[in-house]
C-alpha cells in the first residue's frame, strides 16, 4: 500500500457541479475535506464542450443555492469563474487522484450485506455478497495513495469510465485509451482499436497529414462491406465513410474481422480471418467504450433500487446511501441538470455538518405545485398525501417522492370534469390521491360507466403503447388526481418493482377489457389474466409461425407487428398490426395451423395468453365470440382479396408487399405520422422545403431529396412523430413532448446539448440557430428585398444578424437549439409541406392509414 | 383516394402543444387550445386527378358553354367585343388570366389555412385550358397586326409552354427518380457532387506514378468543370467533348501498345476513370431532367407578364378608341 493521508472529515469524489459545491459549502463551513478530480483540471465534463458552448441554467424557477456562481453563459466563463471561486475559498483540490476503491476501515456492520449481481453476456448471472464496514473509508487511488475520509460524497455523474483491454499484455505502457493531440505524434506504428466515432477521428487525425509518417492500422472485428453501416454500426456514416476513403486511398489500413490476442513492447498479435499475424506496434489507441459506473459504485457498497439499467442508487432524504457514511449527488443520483446538483451539493455539506433544519431548494417549485389544491396542507404533508394515498407510490422514500414530484402534477377536478379524452394523445400516468373517477366505455353512450377508486391508476395504456387514449375519463366526485410524466413513469418503475409490477398487471387487465369492449368485467378474464406472459419481441422475430400448431393469443402491447403469408413461395405482406391490435384468434376459434407468420416490425412487448384459458372466456361470453368472430371475418376478406390479385400478371401484390417491407424497414413501424413522397409526382421544387422553413423562423426541418426511395416511394429525412420517441429518452431539460395532435416537439426550454440529435436514428433532428427576420413576400417579390422564400442562406444570415454588443443578447442571437418537425402544430390547415406542395406529391400518414388493403385496390385501378 | 378531416375530439385537447408551450412543468388548469382545422389525407393523389377531376370538369364546362353560346347565341362576328357575349368573355378571360397568374404568389404564401396547392394546380391547369377557348372566343376571330391579336398571341404562347410543363411534370418525375435510385437507396444531388469530387481525389493520387503523358490526360479530366457546359449541353445531356471519357479511351488506346505487366498503375486509374465516367453521366441526367422540368418555366412566367402588359393595352384601347 502507497502513502495514507490524514484523516479528512469527508472526501469529495469527483468536481462537477455537483462535487465543487458540495467543497465549496464544506469549505465555507471549515469541515477539513478534500476533493478528488481524476483529470488535471476542474469539472472534466464540461471542461470537454466544444469551445465557447452556450451552457444554460435551467430550470429558470429553481433557486441557485451554491457557494459558486453559476448563470446561463460560455463554457469559458463559467469555467474561469469557478476555479477563480474554488481558489478563493480555499478548497482543496486534489488533481489527479482517480480512485479506484472506496471501503469502509472500522468494524463490520452486522446484518448489511451488499449483493452484487453481475450479468454476462450470455444471460448467466453470478451474486458476489460484500459485507459492508463502518466509516472512516479508505479511498484508494490508482496512483496507489490512499485518502482517509469519514465521510464521502460521491459525485462522479454518470459518464464512466473508458473500456479497459483485457487481453494479456493490455497494461503495458504503451496502450492508451486517449488521445489529445494528433499532430504531436511523429514516425510512429499505431494500432487503432475500436470503430466507433472516436476511434475514427482519432486513426483519421493521425493519419491525416503523410508529413508524419504515421503508420496508422485500424482493427474492425466486423467483416468488410459496402454498407458502411453495417461494418462500422456504431459509428456515424459520413465518419465510416471518410475512414473506408482514407483506406482507399492508402492514408491508413482498416483490418477488417481482426482482433488483438496478445500485446507485446512494440509489437500486437492479431488474430484475423486467415490465422494469427504479429505486426510492429509503437502505441495503442483503445476507444472501446466506457463503462457505466454502476460496477464501481456497487462495489462500494452502495445498493441500486433494481436490476434495471435506469435504475439509481437508494437514498436517504439527506442523500446517504445504503453505506453509512457514503452520500450521492449529482447525475449519478437522478439528477442530471447543473443547478440542481450544485444545490445538492450545498445541502449535502450542511447536512454531513449536522444542519438536520434545512429546506430543499426545490421546496417552493413544490409550492407552486400543490398552490392551486384545495386544503390547507404543506408541502410535506402533500407529498405524503399522494405517497400514501396512491398505492403504486408507496414505495417511495420522501427524496424520491420530492423527485418525483417535479417532474409530476397534481390538480384537482370538480365532479364531471374531464380529464382527458378518447383520442387526445398523451403517455403520461394518472394516479387517483382523492376521489374516483369513470371510465366511460361507449362513447356514444356517456352513462355507460366504469369506476376506478381511490388509490388505483389510469392512463396506463397511453403511456405503454405510446398511442392515443383509448376512452375519456370523467371525475365521479370531487377528485384529485397525479399526472405521471412518462420520463417520472419509467424512473418510477426501475425504482420501484412494485409498482412495476402493479402497472403491468392493471396495464394487462385494462387492455383487454378495453380491447374486446363492453360488457365484460375484470372476474370475467381474471382467468385468462391470470395466464398472460408479458414477452420482449426482438424486430423481425416472428410471434406466430405458419403452418405451426398453436392457439395462443397475442396483444401487441408495445410497437407493431406485420402479417405475412407464404404465396407462391414468396413472404407477401397482408397487414400491419399497431400496438392495441390482437392477433392469432383464427386458430384458437376455427382450430388448425397457423395461417399467416406475425413478427415484430420493431422491438415489441406482446402479452401472450393461453388459448385454453381466452377460449373459457369466450364460451362465457357468446356475444365476446361473436364479435371476435366478426374481426376475424374482416382480416380473412383482406387475406382473399391479396391472394386473388396475386398472380403471375399483374405485379400489384408484390409491389404493395415489397413496398410495405421498405417502409417498414424505414421506421414506419414505429412511426405515427410521416412524410410520404410520391416520386412519380415529384417535380424536385423543394416547395415543401421552403414552404417548411416560412412557417418555422426560417428553418426548415425537413430534407426532402435525401432519405431513401423504393420503387418511387419516397420517405425524406423527417420526423416520423415516432410512438416511443428516441428522441425524449435523454433530454437533461425534459423539453420534448407529444402535443395534442400527436406531435411530437421541442419547447423552449432546450438548452442545446444535442442529445436528441444523436439518439434519433433517422437523422431527423438538427442544431441550428434561428436566422434572422427576412423581408416580407411582397418585398422580394417587386423588389428583391432579402433572401427570398425558404431558408436564408448562411451568409446572409450572418450578414444580417443584429449584434447589439450586450454578451447576454448576443450569445443568445448565436445559440444553437434542437430544431425537428412539430407536425405544424398550432397552425390552421395542418402541416405547410403537404399543403405547399404543388403536385400532390407530399402526404403525411399513420402507417396504418397507408398499409392498407384499399392502397392496394387503389393503386390496381 | 380518401380524405378525412381529424376527429372532433382532437381538435381541443387540453395539453401543451407546440404552439403554447411555455414551461414544462406547471399546475396550471389544463388550457384549451384554439380550434385548428387539420386535413389528413391518406394516399396519393396527382394534381392532374386532383378530387376525381373537379377542376377539369370545371374547366370543360366553362369552355363548352363559352363555345355554345358563341355558336348559337347569334351575335354577329363583326365587332364581336363589343357585343354582350364578346364583354362577358373578355371578362372571364381577363379575371382568369389575373387570377391564374396569382398562383405564383400562392406558391410561395405560406399562410396558415386550409388550402392546398395542389389543387389551385389543378385549378391552374384546367383553367388555362379553358381559357385557350374563352380568349380565343372573344376575338371573335378578328386578327390584324395590332395590340389586340399581340395579347391572343402571347396568351397562346403562354399557355402552349404550360401544356409543355404539364407534360414535363406528368412523365419526367418518374426518370428523374430511377435516376437517383441505386442499391443504397437513392443518392441525392450533392452526394453526387461528393463521389465526384471524392473520385478526383482517388484519381490524383493514383495518377502519381503515372508517366507525365498520361498523368496529362487525367489532368485533364480532373482540371474538367462537371458544371460547365452550354445550355444545349445541359438540355440534350450530351457533352461531346468530356475530357473524363476522352482521357480513358486514349489511355487505353495508348495501353495497347504498350507490354502488359503486373500492377500497372494504368489500371487503377483506368477503373477510376470509368467510375466517374458513369457518376457523370448519372449526375448529367439528373441536370438534363432538372432543366425541362424548369426550362419551360422561363417562357411561361416572363410571357406571363408580356401578356398582362398587353392585356393591359388592350383594355385600355378599347376603352378610349371605342
Amino acid at each position: 500500500m502507497g502513502p495514507v493521508s490524514e484523516m479528512f472529515r469527508v472526501a469529495i469524489v469527483g468536481s462537477g457541479p455537483a462535487g465543487l459545491s458540495a467543497a465549496g459549502r464544506a469549505a465555507q463551513l471549515g469541515l477539513s475535506h478534500v476533493l478528488l478530480e481524476k483529470t488535471d483540471h476542474l469539472s472534466d465534463t464540461i471542461y470537454k464542450y466544444q469551445k465557447g458552448k452556450h451552457v444554460m441554467a435551467t430550470p429558470s424557477q429553481l433557486v441557485l443555492r451554491s457557494d459558486q456562481e453559476f448563470a446561463a453563459g460560455k463554457r469559458e466563463d463559467i469555467l474561469g469563474k469557478w476555479n477563480e471561486r474554488t481558489r478563493e475559498i480555499g478548497v482543496n483540490v486534489k488533481y489527479n487522484a482517480d480512485v479506484k476503491s472506496i471501503r469502509g476501515t472500522g468494524p463490520a456492520i452486522e446484518g448489511s450485506v451488499q449483493k452484487i449481481v453481475t450479468r454476462a453476456r450470455d444471460g448467466t448471472s453470478t451474486t458476489k455478497e460484500v459485507q459492508r464496514h463502518a466509516p472512516p473509508y479508505a479511498i484508494e487511488l490508482t496512483n496507489g495513495e490512499t485518502v482517509m475520509a469519514e465521510a464521502v460524497i460521491l459525485a462522479i455523474g454518470t459518464q464512466g469510465n473508458p473500456n479497459l483491454m483485457r487481453c494479456p499484455g493490455g497494461d503495458l505502457p504503451h496502450v492508451t485509451y486517449q488521445l489529445d493531440d494528433p499532430t504531436a505524434i511523429l514516425d510512429e506504428h499505431i494500432v487503432v482499436i475500436g470503430t466507433g466515432d472516436a476511434g475514427i477521428e482519432n486513426a483519421r487525425g493521425l493519419a491525416e497529414d503523410a508529413a508524419q509518417g504515421n503508420i496508422v492500422t485500424v482493427l474492425n472485428r466486423a467483416p468488410r462491406s459496402t454498407n458502411v453501416r453495417e461494418s462500422f454500426a456504431t459509428a456515424k456514416e459520413p465518419n465510416a465513410k471518410a475512414l473506408v476513403e482514407d483506406h482507399e486511398a492508402k492514408k491508413l489500413t482498416i483490418r477488417y474481422e481482426t482482433e488483438t490476442k496478445e500485446v507485446e513492447p512494440g509489437w500486437i498479435v492479431l488474430t484475423t480471418r486467415d490465422g494469427e499475424e504479429r505486426i510492429r506496434c509503437d502505441r495503442i489507441i483503445a476507444r472501446i467504450g466506457s463503462a457505466p459506473p454502476r460496477g464501481f459504485v456497487e462495489s462500494c457498497g452502495i445498493e441500486f433500487a433494481s436490476a434495471d439499467r435506469l435504475a439509481f442508487p437508494v437514498l436517504s432524504p439527506t442523500f446517504e446511501s445504503t453505506a453509512p457514511g457514503i452520500f450521492v449527488i449529482g447525475a449519478l443520483a437522478g439528477y442530471p441538470l447543473i443547478k440542481h446538483c450544485m444545490n445538492q451539493g450545498y445541502d449535502v455539506a450542511e447536512f454531513i455538518d449536522g444542519n438536520t433544519t434545512l429546506k430543499p431548494a426545490d421546496e417552493p417549485l413544490l409550492a407552486a405545485k400543490f398552490a392551486g389544491l384545495p386544503g390547507k396542507r404543506s408541502v410535506d404533508q402533500w407529498l405524503e398525501f399522494v405517497r400514501s394515498n396512491v398505492s403504486i407510490l408507496e414505495g417511495m422514500s420522501p427524496l424520491q417522492m420530492r423527485e418525483f414530484m417535479l417532474d409530476s402534477d397534481v390538480r384537482a377536478y370538480a365532479k364531471g370534469e374531464t380529464v382527458f379524452e378518447r383520442n387526445d394523445p398523451g403517455s403520461s400516468l394518472f394516479g387517483i390521491a382523492g376521489g374516483s373517477v369513470h371510465v366511460l366505455v361507449d362513447a356514444a353512450d356517456p352513462s355507460k360507466v366504469v369506476r376506478i377508486e381511490q388509490g388505483s391508476i389510469f392512463g396506463e395504456v397511453g403511456l405503454i403503447s405510446g398511442r392515443r387514449r383509448g376512452a375519456t375519463i370523467v371525475a365521479a366526485e370531487p377528485a384529485i388526481c397525479v399526472e405521471i410524466s412518462r420520463n417520472a413513469a419509467l424512473k418510477l418503475q426501475s425504482q420501484v418493482p412494485s409498482a412495476k409490477k402493479a402497472i403491468e398487471r392493471i396495464g394487462v387487465e385494462r387492455q383487454l377489457l378495453q380491447m374486446f369492449g363492453a360488457g365484460l368485467t375484470s372476474e370475467d378474464i381474471a382467468g385468462a389474466v391470470e395466464t398472460a406472459k408479458i414477452q420482449q419481441v426482438k424486430a423481425g422475430e416472428a410471434i406466430i409461425t405458419e403452418g405451426e400448431d398453436g392457439n395462443d393469443i397475442f396483444v401487441i402491447r408495445v410497437g407493431s407487428m406485420i402479417v405475412e403469408k407464404e404465396i407462391g413461395g414468396k413472404p407477401v405482406f397482408l397487414s400491419y398490426l399497431p400496438a392495441g391490435s390482437y392477433v392469432g384468434e383464427m386458430a384458437l376459434i376455427d382450430g388448425g395451423q397457423r395461417t399467416a407468420t406475425v413478427r415484430a416490425a420493431i422491438k415489441s412487448e406482446v402479452i401472450r395468453i393461453d388459448g385454453a384459458a381466452f377460449g373459457q372466456v369466450l364460451a362465457a361470453k357468446p356475444a365476446l365470440l361473436e364479435r371476435a368472430r366478426r374481426d376475424m371475418d374482416v382480416r380473412r376478406k383482406t387475406n382473399a382479396l391479396i391472394e386473388s390479385k396475386k398472380d403471375g400478371f399483374s405485379g400489384v401484390v408484390d409491389l404493395f408487399s415489397e413496398q410495405a417491407k421498405f417502409l417498414v424497414g424505414q421506421g414506419l413501424g414505429e412511426a405515427t405520422d410521416v412524410l410520404l413522397i410520391d416520386e412519380r409526382l415529384c417535380v424536385g421544387c423543394d416547395n415543401c422545403e421552403k414552404a417548411c422553413a416560412d412557417s418555422h423562423d426560417g428553418l426548415s426541418r425537413l430534407d426532402r431529396e435525401a432519405g431513401k426511395t423504393f420503387a418511387h416511394l419516397h420517405v425524406p429525412t423527417s420526423c416520423r412523430h415516432c410512438e416511443h420517441p428516441h428522441c425524449m429518452a435523454d433530454c437533461p431539460p425534459n423539453a420534448i413532448h407529444r402535443g395534442p395532435d400527436g406531435e411530437v416537439f421541442i419547447d423552449d426550454t432546450c438548452i442545446g446539448c444535442g442529445n436528441c440529435q444523436r439518439n434519433c436514428p433517422y437523422g431527423v433532428i438538427r442544431m441550428e440557430k434561428v436566422p434572422p427576420k427576412k423581408p416580407p413576400l411582397l418585398s422580394w417579390l417587386l423588389f428583391g428585398a432579402g433572401p427570398g422564400p425558404g431558408e436564408p442562406p448562411y451568409k446572409w444570415s450572418k450578414k444580417h444578424t443584429r449584434y447589439t454588443g450586450d454578451p447576454a443578447i448576443d450569445q443568445a442571437l448565436d445559440r444553437k437549439k434542437a430544431i425537428k418537425c412539430d407536425m405544424c402544430a398550432g397552425i390552421d390547415g395542418g402541416p405547410s409541406c403537404v399543403r405547399a406542395c404543388p403536385t400532390g406529391a407530399a402526404i403525411r400518414v399513420a402507417p396504418d392509414e397507408f398499409l392498407t388493403v384499399a392502397r392496394l385496390e387503389h393503386e390496381s385501378t | 383516394m380518401a380524405t378525412l378531416l381529424s376527429e372532433p375530439g382532437l381538435e381541443t385537447g387540453p395539453a401543451e402543444t407546440a404552439a403554447t408551450a411555455a414551461a414544462t412543468t406547471t399546475t396550471a388548469a389544463p388550457r384549451r387550445t384554439r380550434k385548428i382545422s387539420r386535413e389528413r389525407v391518406s394516399a396519393h393523389d396527382g394534381f392532374l386527378t386532383h378530387a376525381s377531376g373537379r377542376w377539369a370538369k370545371v374547366g370543360g364546362t366553362l369552355a363548352l358553354l363559352s363555345l355554345g353560346l358563341y355558336l348559337f347565341a347569334g351575335v354577329s362576328a363583326a365587332h364581336f367585343g363589343g357585343s354582350w357575349l364578346g364583354y362577358s368573355l373578355g371578362t372571364i378571360g381577363a379575371l382568369l388570366i389575373v387570377w391564374l397568374t396569382m398562383l405564383g404568389m400562392r406558391k410561395r404564401a405560406i399562410t396558415p389555412g386550409r388550402w392546398s396547392l395542389k389543387a389551385w394546380t389543378s385549378a391552374h391547369v384546367y383553367l388555362g385550358l379553358a381559357l385557350l377557348v374563352v380568349g380565343t372566343l372573344h376575338s371573335g376571330f378578328n386578327f390584324a397586326w395590332n395590340v389586340h391579336t399581340l395579347a391572343w398571341a402571347l396568351m397562346l404562347l403562354v399557355i402552349a409552354s404550360g401544356m409543355f410543363g404539364v407534360w414535363a411534370y406528368a412523365v419526367l418525375p418518374r426518370a428523374l427518380s430511377d435516376n437517383r435510385f441505386d442499391a443504397g437507396g437513392a443518392i441525392t444531388e450533392k452526394q453526387m457532387i461528393e463521389a465526384l469530387r471524392s473520385l478526383d481525389r482517388q484519381l490524383h493520387e493514383a495518377a502519381q506514378p503515372l508517366a507525365p503523358d498520361d498523368a496529362a490526360l487525367v489532368e485533364t479530366s480532373l482540371d474538367e468543370d462537371p458544371f460547365a457546359g452550354s445550355l444545349v449541353a445541359r438540355v440534350s445531356g450530351s457533352y461531346p467533348n468530356c475530357a473524363t471519357r476522352r482521357a480513358a479511351r486514349q489511355l487505353r488506346e495508348a495501353r495497347a501498345f504498350r507490354p502488359r505487366t503486373a500492377g500497372d498503375p494504368l489500371d487503377k486509374v483506368d477503373s477510376l476513370l470509368a467510375r466517374k465516367e458513369a457518376m457523370l453521366g448519372r449526375m448529367r441526367r439528373h441536370l438534363k431532367l432538372k432543366a425541362w422540368l424548369q426550362l419551360w418555366l422561363y417562357v411561361h412566367v416572363p410571357m406571363t407578364f408580356a401578356l398582362l402588359a398587353a392585356l393591359s393595352a388592350h383594355i385600355v384601347s378599347v376603352f378610349f378608341y371605342w
